[in-house]
């Protein structure tokens, strides 16, 4: 079964990495990070993202921005604000967003 | 009508870790419920024991209000603003993650376990700069009536949080009764009972039992034993 990709956006590098390891504990998630917005912008077209992080220190106007051109590109995508930084929330965050 | 949810204390999520011993009233880490996903704004409650010389190491938090309240022993906290704090029984610490920070929490003692609540609150404000805050309360001011531990005022009684929530403890001898009013309108009330028994309004709860009541103006707290309890007053729309 093919891995459920996950985009991860976080301005903090080392947030954003511990979340990239954290999610892809889980033989079923593929996590991408990306700490820019054009970064993320980029990462998005390159592969079927199923699910997007939003991680920590994103300003609301980059949030509206990315949000609409994730939503251009896949109006289906599932985007869910990360809280934590961490292990404590990410699993439930995941599991409830993608059931 | 007052809205009401019992969480009894043997349904919690339990991690044990060998050196972590973790009850979970919410969701946390390995623990997934969709029905405990948290109250209002309140969405981790964790009664953690951890044994002598061990701890959680450094690690990252962000965007969260981590309450820490212990219970038995000392947890030494250091993080990346350079804080470096021992937390005593009858202290608290509330630290804003924001931002983000990295923090490690240890009991530094070789002989005895340390036992403490940890509690994350949503904020109601992203990405602020981190900070951190502790306190010691007066125990007495907890005996027989409700003693204020945290608020979104940073001049008012206890620590502050980015969020418009309301903690108080409370120590009550057998038959001791009173009132808690709602602070703020929209907020609702999540009760744990640290030890003996409690009635809230007519709802008996026992040592480590939670309970959750919204959409009322107040409940009274009557002690069915002697008790100790904390009450959590948070937004329920956030």
């Amino acid at each position: 079964m093919d891995k459920v990709e996950i985009l991860v956006i976080c301005r903090h590098e080392g947030i954003l990495q511990t979340i990239i390891r954290l999610v892809n504990a889980n033989p079923d998630w593929n996590a991408t990070g990306a700490s820019a917005d054009d970064e993320a912008i980029a990462e998005f077209a390159a592969r079927p993202f199923k699910l997007v992080l939003l991680g920590s220190g994103i300003e609301k106007e980059s949030e509206d921005r990315l949000c609409t051109a994730f939503r251009a590109r896949d109006p289906e995508i599932i985007i869910v604000q990360h809280y934590g930084g961490g292990s404590g929330l990410l699993a439930a965050e995941i599991y409830q967003a993608l059931n | 009508m007052a809205q009401t949810v019992l969480h009894k204390a043997d349904t919690r999520g339990h991690a044990s870790h060998g050196w972590l011993n973790s009850y979970h009233s919410f969701s946390f880490s390995s623990y997934y419920n969709p029905q405990r996903m948290n109250f209002g704004a309140l969405r981790v409650l964790n009664d953690d024991t951890v044994d002598a010389g061990m701890g959680f190491g450094t690690h990252p938090h962000d965007n969260m209000e981590i309450i820490s309240i212990p219970l038995e022993g000392d947890l030494e906290h250091k993080d990346s603003m350079n804080n470096v704090a021992v937390i005593k029984n009858g202290d608290i610490q509330a630290m804003s993650a924001g931002t983000g920070i990295y923090h490690s929490e240890y009991n530094k003692d070789r002989a005895h376990r340390v036992k403490f609540l940890q509690i994350w609150v949503y904020p109601n404000k992203k990405n602020v700069e981190p900070r951190y805050d502790q306190i010691t309360l007066n125990l007495e001011d907890r005996h027989n009536k409700l003693q204020q531990i945290l608020s979104p005022n940073p001049e008012d009684e206890g620590v502050w949080i980015h969020q418009n929530a309301w903690f108080h403890l409370g120590k009550f001898d057998k038959g001791i009764s009173t009132e808690y009013n709602i602070k703020a309108k929209g907020n609702g009330v999540y009760v744990f009972v640290l030890s003996g028994d409690v009635k809230i309004n007519d709802q008996l709860l026992n040592t480590r039992d939670g309970y959750g009541i919204w959409d009322t103006d107040k409940f009274t707290i009557t002690a069915e034993t002697d008790a100790e309890f904390l009450l959590m007053e948070v937004p329920m729309v956030f």
